[in-house]
């Protein structure tokens, strides 16, 4: 079986400074990846690449078999259109920090959006698959509530909801707890640790150490561009073998 | 905070309880107010003065002139090419605005060539160059759909549309741009990573949230365009201004009309101010917590309150 996502040797700089100097991690199905590492490491920009939000410069990314932004074919390598593009983005959903949900739109709209406009899905049938959505994350009371009038924590729900809503088969996190009040964490948290048990394979950039050794499957620390180390999240948080893990943890834990 | 609250012995009565009396303290005095109002109604008392008892000025006229067919058929026109020119101004504004942003150098750089010629020369000038088009141009040739003479195409009403709306477009689509640019990166982010097209992202997301900024000052841009469509004078559209200084010209009244104008000019901004405030209302959703009263819930929220003060 194919990995959910591989990367091999990923390369990504912005003007001169590179921020990613050959990532090559492996998600399997239905695990959660946590990516953890000082801020600068480079791995909201890794997760950005993969749903290529940003363009890689060197190396390859899949997803699900699949390559990701370009098609290959003999030695070649194509830029896909941005409708193609669009269509890889279907299958994957993307929490991010500031949540970004549509502020003109209630919260069942926003959920309501996409299988509208993307997959066509008629609008009754989305409604009731939003409801049930909005359901799950525990704001069914909000549905017709604006962004604005939600707190933090709900908007981040909402937004889970939003990505949910496409079916995603892989679910890319962006330090979806970093803009939150401390309070608030633990609702969003409950529901990715839902998420997870209902084996989403989920990517999770963050800085919640008791989420990862929880939750996590899989654990990566980046520093400067690379991966320093990886392994299980209990193990790497408990007992990091390498000197700038150890240095991070202590900051942190 | 937690501190605080267990400094406060458990039995503390509720601070509402405790609050004392209302202050009822006597203002401050602004005599300065009443003095400059007293100035600025006299000064104004003297201008109604001597407006009112001008030898020259028959009022009689602005009153027998002001619905008279001619001029209600002027202001109906200044009212229409107003209305289709902003029309054609936003319509190409949007599309100007989108061009200038796009990644295609082609069309970013058409647009930006456009908004140039367009926004550099005066109006005026372009009026007169739309109504002498036939000098270059003597026909209008479309191959198999259209062809006719160009003065049989360039009828003052479309000198009067083009030279208004393609002139608008210029700005609107500068007012476009800015709206645009305005919608935080990450809504196109977040649209893109639910797999919508540019297209789609730009209609459904990112033009919605656009508005909110576009709107006021395409209102200014509205009203404006009312009093400059007063310069289609100049390729013989005949619009209020046009029909009520003929009317000056031939009956010796060219005060009298010229106020006849203005008064019709202003009950149409005056009006669309209104309209304009209601269209700001309904963009603003989800701006903000709640929307702002209409005038209407003003007025019936303070005689509520103003009944409930009596009754007490």
């Amino acid at each position: 079986m194919t990995a959910m996502v591989r990367a091999e040797s990923v390369h990504k700089s912005f003007g001169l400074v590179e921020v990613l100097k050959g990532i090559d991690l492996e998600v399997k199905r239905g695990e959660v990846f946590c990516l953890i590492g000082p801020s600068g490491s480079g791995k909201s920009t890794f997760l950005r690449c993969i749903n290529h939000l940003e363009k890689v410069n060197a190396g390859r990314l899949y997803v699900d078999g699949e390559l990701v932004g370009y098609r290959q074919k003999g030695d070649k390598l194509y830029e896909l259109k941005d409708s193609e593009v669009a269509l890889q983005r279907r299958d994957i959903g993307m929490v991010f920090q500031r949540f970004n949900l549509f502020p003109h739109m209630t919260a069942l709209d926003n959920v309501m959006e996409a299988p509208v406009q993307v997959k066509g899905m008629g609008r009754s049938q989305a409604r009731e698959r939003a409801r049930e959505l909005l359901e799950k994350v525990g704001l069914a009371d909000k549905a017709d509530s604006y962004p604005a009038q939600l707190s933090g924590g709900q908007q981040q729900r909402v937004a889970i909801a939003r990505a949910l809503a496409m079916d995603p088969k892989l679910m890319l996190f962006d330090e979806p707890t970093s803009a939150l009040d401390p309070e608030l964490v633990g609702d969003v948290l409950d529901v990715m640790r839902d998420l997870a048990e209902s084996g989403m394979t989920m990517v999770v950039v963050t800085h919640e150490m008791g989420f990862a050794r929880e939750v996590g499957d899989s654990l990566v620390f980046m520093d400067g561009g690379v991966v320093v180390e990886s392994g299980d999240p209990r193990e790497v948080l408990t007992n990091p073998q390498h000197e700038r893990t150890q240095a991070f943890l202590s900051k942190v834990l | 905070m937690t501190d605080k609250i267990d400094k406060e012995p458990a039995d503390t009565p509720p601070r509402a309880s405790l609050a004392p009396e209302t202050i009822k303290a006597i203002p401050v005095r602004h005599y300065g107010r009443y003095v400059s109002a007293v100035i600025v109604l006299a000064l104004v008392a003297l201008l109604v003065n001597a407006f009112a008892t001008a030898e020259k000025i028959q009022w009689s006229a602005v009153g027998d002139k002001l619905f008279d067919s001619t001029v209600l058929a002027g202001a109906g026109r200044t009212l229409l090419i107003s209305v289709l020119a902003m029309i054609v101004g936003v319509v190409l504004g949007v599309v100007l605005a989108v061009m200038r942003l796009s990644k295609n150098p082609v069309t970013s750089w058409v647009a930006w060539f456009y908004i140039w010629f367009f926004r550099g020369t005066p109006v005026y000038v372009q009026l007169l160059l739309w109504f002498n088009l036939a000098l270059i141009f003597p026909m209008l040739n479309l191959g198999p759909i259209y062809k006719d003479e160009m003065t049989d195409v360039m009828t003052p009403f479309m000198c009067a549309l083009l030279g208004l709306g393609l002139n608008e477009a210029a700005y609107m689509a500068e007012i476009c741009r800015a709206g645009l640019l305005a919608v935080d990166e990450g809504q196109t982010e977040a649209a893109h990573a639910l797999g919508m097209s540019h297209g789609r992202t730009l209609r459904r997301i990112v033009i919605p949230q656009a508005m909110r900024v576009i709107v006021p000052p395409t209102g200014n841009e509205f009203i404006n365009m009312l009093k400059t469509s007063s310069l289609v004078y100049a390729v013989t559209y005949n619009e209020l201004l046009r029909a009520t200084s003929t009317i000056g010209s031939t009956s010796y009244a060219v005060m009298e009309m010229l106020f006849v104008a203005s008064i019709w000019y202003l009950v149409m901004t005056s009006v669309f101010s209104v309209f304009q405030y209601y269209l700001e209302r309904r963009f603003a959703r989800g701006s903000s917590r709640s929307l702002p009263p209409t005038p209407w819930q003003k007025i019936r929220v303070n005689l509520m309150a103003f009944s409930r003060e009596r009754g007490v």
